[in-house]
């Protein structure tokens, strides 16, 4: 039974992209045949965070309007044999993509792969619309600031319309100090607030940025707050209970030893 | 006191003049009638606007019968048409009636963006998030957190009030009235109502208040006051 799950956030720059990609290849460590699926037309960001921009040739659209096959515009991992990439094309726009087409492609990917992830652009508009057209599930990302939960909140109250499942959370960027002292939204009030199941917490970690730089996600390196989170994240989506990862940190001696010998902390 | 025929009868009072019509005649005659009985009236045309209620018994009339019977008494001197009562109202009216003071239960959470809109009292139960807003003819009851746009009387319904377990709201309107958030940052509070108080202006108070400034909200009297 393959799953469609579209990345959403109404906001932008909150992260659909770097979850999109790390979801992707988190499922791909757990030996899932994984498709992603950017559906940010003329704004395409996954291929660069996966490293993989110059290995296309077709793109969405092309498959889309039938230039092309499906298989053709495929681009396999370079790390992974399950992992795939269905990137979106640049010069384009939103408009020239359809629902219908998605729903098509949408189809046609579930024979072959176990998990479609749907990167989905910012807003609410025509590309949205493609998107969600094709999705079982959907996970909402939001940062712990008031304007990313009240798009969240807009996203969520559009998703209720669609024919797709109550939508999952996924907080990211959680800045623990700033949390403890008020000055970020607290995870219980946005999980109040929007009222739907939360699937996971990702911590503001400087390696996501880095991984994102390198075609790397952060989601293969073994020990780092953030790559923790999102195979967390994939874990859940694969249906295991994961308790949520704590934000405390362990400030004793051992801590500061294992620190000096380079030992992150898990 | 003047009364001519048996069909019109009309009281003058303090606040103007009453006319009561007789209710078993035909429109026609009862048109007619009227019409004679106010041009043989003597008006001085010094006096300021009279304004006339008038009484229709048990009859009921159309739209047509009614602005024909207002133009009538608009066309006479220095006569205005205040109200038109009847003790008889259509079974569409009645509805309408009826809807407009019903609670309306509603079970969601009003997300932002979102806007929850109906005739009658609104029983929400379910939170209304900030962007979201909630809309009602009568009051609204929130049986949740309030932290978006709560319009309560829509259509002018000063007495209109808004309840809420948690109020948090970016605004609240009763009638043509509104109050805002204040701009420092401040947390809700559990069990509050807003309602207009005798100044116009929208005050949020303990819930319990209501007892003594709206008896009204309970019982039938409520609806009957509505309508």
């Amino acid at each position: 039974m393959a799953e469609a799950i579209v990345i959403t956030s109404g906001k932008g720059g909150v992260g659909k992209t770097t979850t999109s990609a790390n979801l992707g290849t988190a499922l791909a460590l757990m030996d899932k045949k994984v498709c992603l699926m950017d559906t940010d037309i003329g704004l395409r960001n996954l291929d660069v965070v996966m490293g993989l921009e110059n290995r296309i040739i077709y793109d969405i659209i092309d498959v889309a309007q039938k230039r092309c096959k499906l298989k053709q515009a495929l681009i396999k991992d370079k790390r992974f044999d399950c992992l795939y990439l269905l990137p979106a094309a640049q010069t384009s726009d939103k408009n020239d993509l359809s629902p219908e087409a998605m729903v098509e492609m949408i189809a046609e990917l579930k024979q072959q792969f176990e998990y479609i992830i749907i990167d989905c652009p910012a807003g609410i508009e025509q590309g949205y619309k493609n998107a969600v057209a094709g999705a079982d599930k959907a996970i909402v990302v939001t940062t712990p600031e008031k304007s990313s939960v009240r798009d969240a909140d807009r996203i969520i109250g559009l998703l209720e319309k669609e024919n797709i499942e109550s939508p999952n959370l996924v907080i990211n960027r959680i800045r623990n100090h700033m949390m403890k002292t008020g000055d970020m939204l607290a995870i219980d009030e946005i999980v109040q607030i929007l009222s739907i199941d939360l699937l996971g917490i990702v911590a503001d970690d400087d390696e996501v940025i880095k991984g994102s730089n390198h075609g790397e996600p952060v989601a293969f390196q073994p020990n780092t707050r953030a790559s923790i989170a999102y195979r967390n994240i994939a874990r859940r989506i694969l249906g295991e209970s994961v308790p949520l990862m704590s934000f405390e940190e362990e400030k004793g001696v051992f801590y500061k030893v294992r620190k000096f010998f380079g030992m992150r902390q898990s | 006191m003047v009364t001519t025929n048996q069909l019109i009868v009309i009281k003058g009072t303090r606040h103007g003049l009453t006319l009561y019509l007789d209710d078993s005649c035909s429109f026609h005659d009862l048109y007619v009638e009227l019409d004679r009985a106010l041009s043989t009236d003597y008006m001085d045309t010094e006096d300021s606007m009279i304004t006339v209620t008038v009484q229709l018994g048990n009859r009921y009339l159309h739209k047509e019968q009614k602005d024909k019977l207002r133009d009538l008494i608009r066309s006479k001197h220095k006569l205005v048409v205040q109200s038109m009562e009847s003790n008889v109202v259509s079974k569409q009216d009645a509805l309408q009636w009826k809807e407009d003071s019903e609670v309306q239960v509603r079970t969601k959470t009003v997300r932002s963006g979102q806007v929850l809109e109906v005739t009658g009292d609104l029983l929400l139960i379910g939170d209304v998030n900030p962007g979201g807003k909630v809309i009602a003819t009568g009051n609204v009851f929130v049986l949740g957190n309030l932290r978006g746009i709560a319009h309560a009387g829509v259509e002018g319904n000063t007495a209109a009030v808004i309840v809420a377990s948690y109020m948090d709201p970016v605004q609240l309107r009763i009638a043509d009235f509104l109050s805002r958030a204040p701009d420092y940052e401040s947390a809700g509070v559990y069990m509050e109502c807003g309602y207009i108080d005798e100044s116009k202006k929208i005050v949020i108070d303990r819930l319990q208040v209501l007892t003594k400034i709206r008896p009204e909200l309970s019982g039938f009297g409520r609806s009957v006051l509505n309508g």
